[in-house]
């Protein structure tokens, strides 16, 4: 199944890599780390998405809790969550794909944030099943690149992932 | 007070209470090693490898229960170090390895003996630090002993640039009392209502087995799990990392479980009922084939690490906490507690194991005119009354070691059980008897193992620390040769040992003495002597039984059930008697 770990973690240098490399020497899949600092400096906030057996996510969630630098941590894929993701995906076009290309990011509701003779960069943000039905509604000759973020996701309602 | 980088660190290990220092030094530490240099109160011990310092540290933990400290060097300093602290990590042991770096300037330029110490650790310890400012060395190092010695214990880095410790930028100093780490929560509060169903359990149980390990020790609960095995009246088995936390030679001791455990441990497990699990992280050579592990048993485990629980097992009540403190709590619920054990199935439980124990599975040929390396374990143990202390290497001779030296008290087995590392036992030894003068220590070891860090025969002349090294010399890298045997067909693959040294001349070489025994009636003698040169590291080399092999066996991918036994070499064991 698929799990959404949210860590709050020491922002220091090599946090990152203590998760990072405890998925990899634990055999744990990662698939998306999303991380940055949060409005305290002293912390960043991490997103990580994996899957795997109820026991095996057991024993990630308490690995990561053994890391030092882990403050706090909680698996979102199993309490009421918002999910996004951003995408940026870079799309060729001439004069004859152009609006039925700008339409089909309306309809998404995506933004187009550069524009050239021969390109779009849209903007997408959502949950990654979207951003996937985006890809696959456009024609992937067109596709030029994508980058996507990961999901970052937080539980709903007023408690939340804080000191 | 002002003082410099290096001066600091050295000061933080006084304030620290740190004995000694284990160390090498090298260029990225010589600030260091200077400020080490105008003091006498923390003893520096020069190794001739930094793997032997990290395992003499170690063992000086293992013994003491306080953290061992180690200084190397960069780059190949701090690489060599690395088995030893992966040693440490595999047993929880609590140590404290400072390592120099080349300076922050050049960090990440390849410059001269660097290695990405922090990266490189990062997998093999509890935690690790990269001090990048002089005004961080006193928090950090406060930090560093905190981690390594609290919770379940374990290795921390400590990697520190050379110019950090830059003998001209002085500071002032305060050594903090305390520090304060939001994300570390070591001490878990044992949940009241678990402790409380666990004894439940406990007490009706039918067929009830204690199988307890390295945490007890660890977590200095033996005196309490004695009076808990002693009021239940349960059989107990130990790790081998536990030995000695319950005293073998008490009635109640079923001996060692596991792979070379005994019959009656193995057996009891399998037809257990309760099994209450006490420091132990059921480690693969202590269940076999997990799916064929205790199927009869509800499962208590206490463990102070929540990892550890249902990691590899899944178990029934789960009790997250200190040994000590539960077992406390537990004694206190037993003994106002209305139920008890019935008699008569604890009666029943123990008729069935003492005829397993009757079965005498650790019996060996004693009219051969080899010499048994079980033997010469015994005799050691006699001789030493069994009060040594216990240094192994890893390989047949430790399983003999755990077998055949009975342990009465914790901390006084001192072997690497997780990792198995080979080249442990001698600067094991060192660290222990540094710590322990007027103790014997004995090192049991075979020809293989302690080739791997024999110059520290040196170190043992340098600072007279006399131990007794007991090498049980089959010519063989003996438990690989009994792999061999066993699942491929005897074809020894590289586990011969040619051009063996002369251990006796090798040994007094390095200024110490050496005896070879090579018939069993010289034996007693030959150990009668050795331990009578008290204040000599005396090298007595055996030459032992070549083909001897260490029974009983659960072999690779097997239960508890399916032990081989030396009354049938390689066939399994008659199940009439189960």
């Amino acid at each position: 199944m698929r799990h959404i770990i949210s860590i709050l973690i020491e922002n220091e240098a090599g946090a990152l890599s203590r998760v990072a490399g405890l998925f990899s020497a634990r055999g744990y899949n990662i698939e998306s780390l999303t991380v940055a600092p949060t409005e305290d400096e002293t912390l960043s906030r991490m997103t990580v998405v994996t899957r795997g057996s109820e026991e095996v996510i057991e024993q990630i969630t308490k690995q990561l809790n053994k890391l030092i630098d882990v403050v706090k941590l909680i698996d979102l894929a199993i309490i009421p969550h918002v999910e996004r993701e951003l995408m940026l995906v870079k799309v060729a076009i001439n004069l004859e794909s152009r609006e039925e290309t700008k339409r089909l990011v309306d309809i998404f509701r995506g933004k187009i944030i550069d524009v050239t003779s021969n390109s779009y960069v849209v903007e997408m943000t959502g949950s990654s099943d979207k951003l996937d039905a985006f890809i696959a509604a456009l024609d992937t000759k067109c596709i030029i690149e994508t980058v996507r973020s990961g999901p970052t996701s937080m539980s709903r309602g007023v408690n939340g992932l804080h000191l | 007070m002002e003082l410099s980088g290096g001066q600091i660190v050295v000061q933080c290990l006084k304030d620290e209470g740190v004995e000694f220092l284990f160390g090498y030094p090298g260029g990225a530490v010589l600030h260091l090693y200077d400020a080490i240099f105008h003091q006498e109160d923390v003893k520096h011990i020069l190794v001739r490898h930094e793997q032997a310092a990290t395992h003499a540290a170690d063992a000086y933990a293992r013994a003491t229960g306080k953290a061992g400290v180690v200084l190397v060097t960069s780059g190949p300093g701090a690489t060599n170090a690395v088995t030893g602290i992966a040693t440490a990590y595999l047993d929880s042991i609590p140590m404290v390895v400072i390592s120099g770096q080349v300076p922050t300037a050049v960090i990440g330029s390849d410059a001269f003996q660097e290695v990405d110490m922090v990266g490189i650790t990062r997998p093999c310890v509890k935690h690790n630090f990269l001090v990048k400012d002089v005004n961080d060395i006193a928090e950090t190092m406060k930090k560093a002993f905190h981690v390594a010695t609290t919770g379940r214990p374990g290795p921390v880095v400590v990697d520190i640039p050379k110019d950090i410790t830059d003998p001209n930028i002085k500071i002032p100093y305060i050594y903090p009392d305390a520090v304060v780490m939001r994300s570390y929560n070591p001490e878990p509060q044992a949940d009241p209502e678990k402790i409380k169903e666990a004894v439940d359990l406990i007490l009706t149980a039918k067929r009830p087995v204690i199988y307890s390990g390295g945490g007890v020790v660890l977590g200095e609960g033996s005196a309490e799990l004695i009076e808990f095995t002693q009021l239940l009246g349960f059989p107990i088995t130990q790790t081998l990392m536990g030995l000695g936390a319950y005293p073998a030679t008490d009635k109640q001791s079923i001996g060692m479980l596991g792979m070379h455990g005994t019959y009656e441990s193995n057996l009891s497990m399998h037809e257990s009922d309760v099994i209450i699990a006490i420091g132990v992280r059921f480690d693969d050579r202590v269940t076999g084939k997990l799916a064929e592990f205790c199927p009869n048993a509800k499962i208590i485990h206490i463990d102070i690490d929540p990892a550890s629980i249902s990691k590899t097992v899944k178990v029934d009540i789960a009790i997250v906490g200190s040994v000590k403190p539960v077992l406390t709590a537990m004694l206190q619920l037993i003994k106002a507690h209305p139920e008890k054990n019935s008699a008569d199935d604890l009666a029943h439980w123990w008729s069935r194991i003492e005829q397993w124990r009757s079965v005498n599975c650790l019996e060996f040929d004693r009219t051969t005119d080899q010499i048994k390396p079980q033997a010469v374990v015994e005799e050691v143990y006699r001789i030493t009354k069994g009060n040594a202390y216990v240094t192994s290497d890893v390989g047949q001779h430790q399983m003999y070691a755990a077998q055949f030296y009975h342990f009465d008290k914790p901390r006084r087995w001192i072997n690497s059980g997780g990792l198995g590392t080979m080249g442990f036992g001698l600067p094991a030894a060192i660290g222990v008897k540094l710590a322990f003068p007027d103790q014997e220590v004995v090192c049991i070891t075979g020809e293989a193992s302690i080739q791997m860090c024999i110059q520290e025969l040196a170190t043992a002349l340098q600072y007279e620390t006399p131990v007794k090294i007991i090498n049980l010399n089959n010519r063989y890298m003996g438990m690989v040769r009994q792999w061999q045997e066993f699942s491929y067909e005897s074809r020894y693959s590289h586990s011969y040992m040619d051009a063996i040294p002369d251990f006796v001349k090798l040994a007094e070489a390095y200024g110490h003495v050496g005896i070879r025994v090579e018939r069993p009636e010289d034996l007693n003698d030959a150990l009668e002597k050795a331990f009578a040169l008290k204040d000599r590291t005396v090298f007595v080399d055996v030459l032992t039984d070549r083909t001897e092999n260490v029974y009983p066996m659960i072999e690779s991918g097997k239960g508890h059930q399916d032990m081989t036994l030396r009354i049938a070499p390689g066939t399994p064991v008659d199940r009439e008697l189960a």
